[in-house]
This record gives structure tokens, sequence and C-alpha cells, in this order.
């Protein structure tokens, strides 16, 4: 069970979401992924992603200014 | 819905605005869960060339001269402003300075997230090209039939 933190606040689409799923991809089952993002897009879409892509979306808050932590669970 | 979640683009052009376009839409997608179909064709081909710069890839003297002055993805123009070549460096260094994915860039993750590049068959033979001058990732040459096969029940675009 590791958590990895994947920080995508200073990236653009695509690579919000490209990063996002390629770590999610090197997870292993249980393992944890926190995702530092910023509002807007980000923070709309890739928890959403992840729960479509059958991943558990176990927290969503908010960190600072325009950052949010989503913690995602394989 | 899962079933439906798939995009297949026909990338003709080898502008590399154009490119760029296709390769964030497929890399979007397929991150976002999508089955994604790329399908190279005419000067599409460019774009997944093994030789990314110029080189005098073709069969015969015209298709090499062809292949010269095609060249690949680092060489690919841009469809406005391209000024001899500038433009794609222009459109380079603003991509890094804000911190956007380059064309570069967006193709390998297009590998990494495991899209699936096909190369078009009768443009390939046009242009004097074969499998091997293309990057390994390539899965496969195609034709019209299986393109559409391989499309269908999915969304497709003409890039």
């Amino acid at each position: 069970m590791a958590t990895k933190v994947l920080d995508i606040t200073k990236e653009h689409c695509p690579m919000t979401f490209v990063k996002t799923k390629i770590e999610l991809a090197k997870l292993s089952e249980g393992d944890i992924l926190e995702v530092l993002l910023t509002e807007g897009e980000p923070l709309n879409n890739v928890p959403r992603n992840a729960t479509e892509q059958g991943f558990n979306v176990l927290s969503v808050e908010h960190v600072e200014g325009v950052v949010h932590k989503v913690v995602i669970k394989k | 819905m899962a079933e439906n979640k798939k995009l297949s683009i026909i990338a003709f052009s080898g502008d590399f605005d154009k490119l760029t376009a296709a390769f964030t839409l497929g890399t979007g997608a397929a991150a976002c869960g999508y089955e994604v179909n790329i399908f190279f064709t005419f000067w599409g081909l460019d774009a997944i060339k093994r030789k990314q710069g110029r080189s005098f890839t073709g069969g015969n003297w015209l298709t090499k001269i062809f292949g010269f002055m095609m060249g690949g993805l680092r060489v690919a123009p841009t469809s406005r402003f391209n000024f001899f070549g500038f433009g794609p460096k222009i459109f380079r260094y603003l991509m890094r300075k804000n911190n956007v994915a380059t064309l570069e860039e967006l193709v390998e993750a297009a590998k990494a997230l495991g899209i699936n590049l096909y190369a078009c068959e009768m443009a390939m033979h046009v242009l004097g090209l074969k499998k091997d001058d293309f990057i390994h990732e390539v899965k496969d040459v195609l034709g019209v039939s299986t393109f559409l096969e391989k499309s269908e029940g999915g969304r497709t675009l003409f890039i």
C-alpha cells in the first residue's frame, strides 16, 4: 500500500489527464495517488474521469489558493 | 456507455499545428479512458517516420526526393506562419515557455498510453515507404476497409 504524490498544477490540457492516467496505471491494487491540481478543467474532470475508469476517489480537498488535492485509490 | 468510448483520428496533415491537434485530442481521449486509433495517411505519415529529420526515404529517385522534402516530425512545417521553418521553432519555444506539451512530448505520451497507431497502405506505397521506415509503435499497415472496421461504433475525426 504505497502512496504517491503527483503535482499537475503547472500542467495544461491534455497533460493533466495524461500524467494522471500514466501514474494511475503504474500503481498496484490498493495503492493511493494524491493529485495536486488547480481549479477549472483539471478539478472538474480528473476526479470524474478516475471514477469513470473504475478508480476510487477518496477525497477532494482544498489546499490553498486555486490548488486542490484529489486522493485516488486504485 | 464504455463500449462507445472510442475515438478514431485520420491524420492526413503533416503540419506541425494539425498534428499537435490530432495528438492532443488523441492523448486526452486515451487518458479519459477512450480507445484511440490514429490512422496516418499521406502527409500525416511524416509524423511516424523513424527518421525525424530529413532523409531520402523512398524506393526510387522521385520518392527519395519527396521523402527528403517532406521530412519527419522534427521538421514538420506549420500550416500558417511557417517562415521557412522558423514558425515551428517559435511555437515550440512558446509551448515550452507556457509549460504546454510539445508535439514530441505528445507523441511520447501517445506511445505510453498505448494509442493504436496505424499507417495507410496506399499512401505508404505511393511514397515508396516501408513499415521499417516507421517507428516500431506503429501496430499495422491498413486499408480503408480495416480502418472502418476498427473505427466502427466510435467517433471519427479527419485532421
